[in-house]
């Protein structure tokens, strides 16, 4: 993929404001999403991504706002004068219509150039044969594809998918996952997907929209949304976290418990030093092999649980008080140091690893 | 009535999916609008407002002078009419009693034990739902009646009057309650059983702690629907009543008989008054009921016992046996010369003609009114619940339109036809001139028989995707064509129901169609009436045999269809 950052946004929200009744599902989320770009709206139940994406769809239009597709003000339009093709969680097929039929839905051409587009589609999402079937016939994930081969039919100008995954198996899921990219870098058709698994969309998007209540908490590249988190809520939702409670003690110093510590602190200058702030870290970000220097503890394992390739380690270390930290220590780091719950370790906690937020919980 | 269309009565207000909201294409919009209108319209005009008028009228005296309550004193007054209030409750109450005990006798057998032969008994129990109510009381005219075979088992006592009104109303309220119990029964978790028996419980001790408090929801839904039946029938007790008026009969007489209108207005509000407590009863009901099962319960499966299942089994036989030979007797007395004297097989009494002027063409109207009632009803159905569930439009009209559809299983079929008299014969009303036409029989049934027709509608719509209309928006693919091309289709077995429905519905009702008959779109069942009250006995029972064979003709030819349908459709439906 490769979408041209200089070029005027393919979709444009401004302050979309949607209430149901007396709750306010959207508070006035704005975001541009640039042609041929994958973007994923990821939160958790309830946090207004998928009533975000049926704005977008004109299913359940805006209070108020402005929805801007390909240059065009589609705000107040129906779903039939917007351009998109969508896939539902439910896969919504005909069940009384065949494979050939329910692609062919959308088509308005000859019966000729009709069997060759539904033929190109069932062959672009690899079930070529499939045409004569009925939806019933074929497995779930055959039954997505269909879904997907049949948005694509009228070759939409934006993709929306919502959730097309959650309904799936395991297995299937990861191979549709990469069919889905596949096809998206294939066609480089503006594609948002709908998700509540950040495994998924950091494994799929070009860019993540991270959500809750109604609002965006942060738009970016997926290593950027895991590494660097941009509010607590972020933090928390995508990957597992350590949270502890600390003091800021000046931008770039916070203490824990009795220990100081480095972090970075340049969107700490307007905190007040003495504020209490959260002091976040990833459980594999702990450092055991090359611990020493700065920002180093001494802690003993609490406990030790085996979860395949790593061990998921409870830390008790002096002078933090209650807290406790959690560090995800490789199979074979647990092997060669011959760890077991008990030990004594040093551990590092790098500065630069280090995320801090104001406290808010 | 299919156990769909039982299993419907139990899917009251389910709350409405995601609401669509969606802006509708400008092409759309009017006919939206119009459908809905249309829809509010109709029940407006043939539930609302003829019950409005009702209401008025019992406000005046038969000379159309505004009397105010004095109606309600007078019905206080009148020593026969109270007599009429005290024999309808004792009499609904005692046969609400005898019907529910053994329906729920009968359905426990039917679903919770492996008695063989279950699938007949299924079907022996609806055999009633075949005939007007007044089958049932000329049979046992026949039975236990001044000349009956088997009037010595009374020991004196006269079938005409209490003991006959209760056998016949047994009869006729039967089917209703053993779907409604058989539904609730079917509804169980075999999880709950499995616990308690792990836990010591024994059978009875299940029976008291899992099953009654399981299916106690159904049990009210079950009272309150017999005995609402049977305080609102008119047919049994008008043949078999004797002496002994109930609150229907008095309607009858007071309108039809002494012409008495405003008293007439009366006496159908008060036995309007049942029907609405058992419809908010059954509405309280059937909104805990939904909670009781979860999408993850494992359905129940009876283990054999060969006690049990031989002692269901008689017990069934007897029901069944009893059920079967009540309308053996009027169909076998229909084709003898004279009961019980010359019983040398004859089709005289199928000659109507000499019984009573209109001969068969009631009989005919009744096909041509049955014919109607299905092809009307189920369209105005089928598309009032779409636009109700599936449509974009205002969510404040949608529930008016809901609420309406619900309203009608509130009203009993006398009360709605006296209604009508009120509001269509009524020299301002510009709807006049349907009164005495075939029309307004045909609309009065569709709306009788509207509620249930409706919640069969959408039980089977909301089994569709939610998403169906939003994926053709997509596709830029009108929404009527996807009306056409796949919810239809889908829902086939589902209208096939309704249409049934209707049409056996309309070949056996007497209630509001009595009130509403002119001489020329007299139906069969109003002959039954008529011939019966003529004293040919022989003519109404053969005649109530032709609507009982028409009927079943229609039944069977509906499980054929639906059958080869199946077949058709085995390659898109799951499992």
């Amino acid at each position: 993929m490769t979408a041209d950052p200089t070029a005027p946004p393919f979709l444009r929200l401004e302050s979309i404001v949607k209430q149901f009744g007396g709750f306010t599902a959207l508070k006035g989320v704005s975001l541009d999403i640039r042609r041929g770009e994958f973007v994923c709206f990821l939160g958790p139940s309830g946090c207004g991504k998928t009533t975000l994406l049926r704005v977008i769809a004109g299913l359940d239009p805006q209070n108020t706002g402005t929805v801007r597709l390909a240059g065009r003000d589609v705000s107040r339009l129906p779903p039939s004068a917007r351009d998109y093709g969508i896939v539902f969680q439910s896969y919504a097929l005909f069940p009384n219509l065949t494979v050939h039929r329910n692609v062919a839905y959308g088509l308005k051409l000859s019966r000729a150039a009709e069997r060759a587009r539904v033929d190109e589609l069932l062959a672009l999402v690899g079930l070529p044969d499939a045409g004569p079937k009925y939806p019933a016939q074929l497995s779930g994930g055959q039954q997505q594809r269909v879904a997907l081969a049949r948005a694509l039919a009228p070759s939409p100008g934006l993709l929306l998918l919502d959730e097309p995954l959650s309904a799936l198996d395991a297995r299937v899921r990861l191979h549709l996952r990469q069919q889905i990219r596949d096809l998206h870098r294939r066609l480089g058709i503006t594609t948002i997907m709908v998700t509540h698994d950040q495994e998924e969309a950091l494994t799929m998007a070009d860019r993540i929209v991270v959500m809750n209540n109604g609002v965006i908490e942060q738009v970016g590249a997926p290593n950027e949304v895991y590494h660097r988190p941009a509010t607590a809520f972020v933090a928390d939702f995508v990957g597992a976290m350590n949270f502890l409670p600390g003091v800021l003690e000046s931008p770039g110093r916070v203490r824990l418990g009795d220990h100081g510590f480095d972090c970075d602190g340049d969107h700490l200058t307007s905190t007040a030093p003495g504020s209490a702030v959260t002091v976040c870290l990833r459980p594999e970000d702990v450092q055991v092999r090359a611990a020493g220097g700065a920002n180093t503890l001494d802690a003993v394992i609490e406990s030790l649980e085996f979860l395949g390739p790593f061990h998921r380690a409870r830390l008790a270390a002096e002078g933090l008080g209650s807290a406790r930290v959690t560090a995800d220590l490789s199979a074979n780091l647990v092997r060669d140091l011959s760890l077991d719950p008990g030990r004594r370790l040093a551990v590092t906690l790098p500065r630069e690893r280090l995320r801090v937020f104001e406290a808010t919980r | 009535m299919s156990a769909r269309m039982a299993g419907a009565r139990t899917l009251f207000f389910k709350p409405a999916a995601r609401s669509s909201s969606r802006p509708v294409e400008p092409g759309e919009r009017w006919l939206f609008g119009l459908g809905m209108g249309g829809i509010a319209l109709f029940l407006a005009l043939f539930v609302l407002l003829p019950l409005g008028a009702l209401f008025l009228r019992s406000l005046y005296d038969r000379d159309g002078v505004f009397v105010g309550l004095a109606n309600v004193v007078a019905f206080l007054e009148t020593p026969t009419l109270v007599r009429s209030v005290v024999n309808s409750l004792s009499l609904s109450l005692l046969t609400t009693l005898i019907t529910v005990t053994l329906a729920f006798l009968y359905a426990f057998c039917l679903t919770r034990t492996q008695m063989a032969g279950r699938g007949l008994f299924r079907l022996l129990a609806q055999i009633p739902l075949l005939a007007p109510s007044l089958l049932p009381a000329i049979a046992l005219v026949y039975l236990f009646g001044n000349k009956g075979i088997l009037r010595g088992l009374l020991m004196g006592e006269t079938i005409y009057g209490p003991i006959g009104i209760v056998l016949g109303e047994v009869f006729y309220t039967f089917p209703h309650a053993v779907m409604i119990l058989t539904v609730a029964l079917s509804t169980s978790d075999a999880r709950l059983y499995e616990a308690a028996e792990a836990l010591g419980a024994n059978a009875w001790k299940r029976f008291l702690t899992i099953t009654l408090p399981g299916v106690r929801y159904g049990l009210i839904s079950a009272v309150f629907v017999v005995f609402t039946l049977v305080i609102t029938d008119f047919g049994v007790p008008k043949v078999i009543g004797g002496s002994t008026n109930m609150l229907a009969t008095d309607v009858y007489k007071q309108v039809v008989g002494l012409q008495n209108f405003g008293m007439g207005a009366v006496v159908g509000l008060v036995l309007l008054l049942p029907a609405v407590l058992a419809f908010i009863a059954d509405w309280y009901g059937q909104r805990r009921q939904m909670a009781l099962l979860s999408a993850r319960s494992v359905p129940f499966q009876p283990r054999v016992n060969p006690l049990g299942d031989r002692l269901a089994f008689l017990f069934c036989a007897l029901v069944g046996g009893l059920l079967l030979g009540l309308l053996a007797v009027a169909g076998f007395a229909s084709i003898v010369t004279f009961w019980p004297y010359n019983l040398t097989p004859t089709l005289a009494n199928y000659d109507f003609a000499q019984f009573d002027a209109a001969g068969w063409s009631s009989y005919g109207n009744s096909l041509i009114l049955a014919f109607w009632t299905a092809l009307v009803g189920t369209v105005v159905v089928f598309t009032g619940a779409w636009l109700v569930e599936r449509a974009p439009g205002r969510a404040a009209m949608k529930g008016l339109v809901r609420l309406m559809a619900i309203l009608p299983l509130a009203v009993p079929g006398m009360v709605l036809g006296l209604a009508y008299i009120f509001f269509f014969n009524a020299p301002w009303n510009p709807l006049g001139g349907l009164y005495h036409s075939m029309a307004i029989l045909v609309l009065a049934t569709v709306a009788h028989f509207y509620t249930v027709s409706h919640l069969t509608a959408v039980t089977a719509l909301k089994q569709l995707d939610a998403e169906f209309e939003a994926v053709s928006a997509s596709l830029k693919v009108p929404v009527w064509t996807t009306f056409l091309r796949v919810t239809v289709p889908l829902c086939i077995p589902a209208i096939l129901d309704i249409a049934i429905y209707f049409f056996v519905n309309a070949m056996t009702t007497v209630s509001a169609v009595v009130f509403l008959y002119a001489p020329d779109t007299k139906t069969a069942s109003v002959a039954v009436l008529n011939m019966d009250d003529a004293g040919e006995v022989a003519g109404a029972a053969a005649m109530a045999m032709m609507i009982v064979l028409t009927s079943a003709g229609v039944r069977a030819l509906h499980a054929l269809l639906s059958r080869a349908l199946q077949a058709r459709t085995q390659a898109w439906r799951r499992r």
